[in-house]
């Protein structure tokens, strides 16, 4: 697979086509053969003796249905919940069965979990990322790779491991191709610390800053969500980060922002700021929306720290 | 017929004296996790399992709350589940799943949870997945569940090869069925599509329902039994509470005599070994 010149999209149909075959197993979900085969993930020719399940019911029924499937049979489904709001309902079987039964039972029920984001435009229930309820629990591990290399990447490690992984989906990363760097110094005024959708912003954010030669910002680019893993480089930027740890996230910022730098705040003496989803209900009208933080709103921060 | 009733007095026998001694342990606090009995229900899965053994169909188990009688009726092993309740790592779930988590590869039985009736989602999506025949057993209440009633809506649209067993005690914890609905489960499960019967936990009604049934379509049965301690721990909520287990046994007579002290010494003989006596 030349991942360098195929989208997020591509690369996650190219695997899904592959794990049915290989592994003659299914992909749960609900309403997955409608228009768009959830924005052209699923392969358009696959249907349900391929293994395409439409679970339509109610969707707390369905993460048991799924978790069902994957303990029986040992074949890797994988799970599609199409908003990340109705983890409320779908996680509650994955959590409290697949993720303890290797504990409980020496059983393991490894699922591949396919979480989507949307950015706003949708309402108070099903706009943003919502990782964090479950972050806690154990026997889950949790990603968001927004590139192709790094969702194949994932993907590998999935078929060597036996827990349940989540994969926290973004919609609009899904044409994705390249995506920015981590950017290293020494001793920067601020690192950015990007997740999910936020990480498409850096760009914008480092092209704004060029002019300024003095200025320093450190990009660090996370997608290993839990466990949590930095490398060695990017612990001894974030020690060394100067002014401020900016944490950018589709989440609330109570949420999983915040559980990030509870964790970075081990590593680092430098003040942390998180810009997450403000603390209030979305609203359907775009003027009432509670979306994540866009490059002219960190710029504007990064500014009101440095300049 | 007689072989079918003897086998489920057995295995009802089993849970009877080992949820007896469980019973004792939990007044000695020598338990003190949840325990919840089998205790006036062991004939609903005594009987199915016992019918199914002579049938030579093994399928897989789905239980919940109370379901020391699916482990007894079903064959599992006894010491294992003694040594669980002690914690031990060499129980049948190594000390970690206590009475409502009982998982036996030996038996295909597949550990619950603790939420009501999430067993019945996860019963058929196994079921869904292999086409192997299952059974899931649940009370009268987990059946309320929306969950549940959404995964059967699904047996029946799928035909999975499923036998639905509601336990049908007539309480909710504490609360009476009167107090909840004014529907029967028969009616709504038919209402799905899914042929359903209501009868009482008698191993020969049972039989009738039954014999003919090889898994080749879903079905309900939905099972009027008695619990006689409390939903969890050792308590009583009725001391003259009907007794299918002591009927039964009167019915065989000698046989049946016979057949419970048989049962009842290899209880003691365990327990010896593992408490003392």
């Amino acid at each position: 697979m030349d991942l360098k010149k195929k989208t997020l999209r591509e690369t996650i149909n190219t695997i899904t086509n592959k794990h049915l075959k290989k592994f003659k197993t299914f992909v749960f979900g609900q309403n997955l053969l409608g228009v768009g085969q959830v924005d052209n993930t699923l392969p358009k020719n696959l249907r349900e003796k391929d293994g395409i399940i439409d679970l339509p019911m109610a969707d707390v029924a369905g993460g048991g249905i799924v978790t069902g499937a994957a303990l029986a049979t040992g074949s890797r489904p994988f799970y599609i919940i199409r908003y990340q709001g109705y983890n409320w309902f779908n996680m509650i079987f994955i959590i409290n069965y697949a993720c303890k039964s290797k504990a409980i039972w020496k059983i393991p029920c490894p699922i591949w979990i396919r979480g989507i984001a949307s950015e706003g435009n949708i309402g108070p229930v099903a706009g943003s990322a919502h990782i964090s309820q479950f972050y806690k629990m154990p026997g889950i591990k949790i990603f968001s790779p927004i590139n192709s290399e790094e969702y194949l990447l994932t993907y590998k490690k999935f078929l060597t491991d036996d827990d349940v992984y989540y994969i926290s989906e973004h919609r609009k990363t899904y044409s994705n191709i390249k995506t920015g760097k981590n950017i290293y110094y020494k001793k920067p005024q601020i690192t950015l610390v990007l997740n999910s959708i936020t990480r498409n912003l850096s760009k914008d954010i480092l092209q704004y800053f060029k002019k300024h030669k003095k200025i320093e910002i450190g990009v660090i680019n996370i997608f290993k969500l839990k466990p949590f893993i930095l490398t060695k480089k990017e612990k001894e930027m974030l020690k060394n980060t100067q002014k401020k740890i900016i944490i950018c996230d589709n989440d609330y910022a109570d949420g999983l922002p915040s559980i990030l730098a509870s964790k970075i705040n081990v590593i680092s003496n430098c003040k942390i700021e998180i810009m997450g989803l403000p603390n209030k209900t979305a609203g359907h009208h775009t003027k009432k929306d509670v979306l994540p933080p866009n490059s002219s709103e960190i710029i504007k921060k990064i500014k009101k720290i440095l300049l | 017929m007689k072989k079918i009733l003897l086998s489920a007095l057995y295995s009802a026998s089993l849970c009877r004296e080992f949820e007896n001694k469980i019973y004792d342990l939990i007044h000695k606090k020598k338990i003190s996790f949840p325990v919840y009995f089998s205790a006036g229900q062991e004939y609903v899965a005594c009987s199915i399992g016992a019918i199914l053994k002579y049938k030579n169909i093994k399928p897989m188990l789905f239980g919940q709350h109370r379901g020391h009688s699916i482990y007894f009726g079903f064959g599992g092993n006894i010491k294992k589940l003694a040594l669980e309740f002690r914690g031990n790592e060499k129980g049948i779930t190594y000390g970690m799943g206590g009475s409502l988590g009982i998982h036996s590869e030996k038996i295909n039985m597949f550990g619950h949870d603790g939420f009501m009736g999430s067993n019945v989602c996860i019963g058929v999506g196994a079921s869904f997945a292999t086409k192997k025949p299952s059974i899931i057993f649940m009370g009268d209440a987990a059946f309320e569940e929306d969950y549940v009633l959404a995964s059967i809506s699904w047996i029946a649209k799928k035909k999975i090869p499923v036998l639905l067993v509601v336990e049908d005690n007539n309480f909710a914890i504490t609360t009476s069925k009167k107090e909840r609905r004014d529907w029967s489960v028969k009616n709504i499960s038919k209402a799905f599509g899914i042929e359903s019967y209501d009868v009482k936990d008698d191993p020969v009604h049972i039989h009738k329902i039954l014999k003919n049934f090889n898994f080749q379509k879903p079905m309900l049965i939905n099972v009027h039994t008695n619990r006689l301690f409390w939903h969890a721990g050792a308590g009583i909520d009725n001391p003259n509470i009907f007794d299918r287990l002591k009927i039964e046994k009167k019915k065989l007579g000698m046989n049946g005599e016979q057949t419970y002290n048989k049962a009842k010494k290899e209880i003691k003989l365990i327990f010896n070994k593992l408490y003392g006596s």
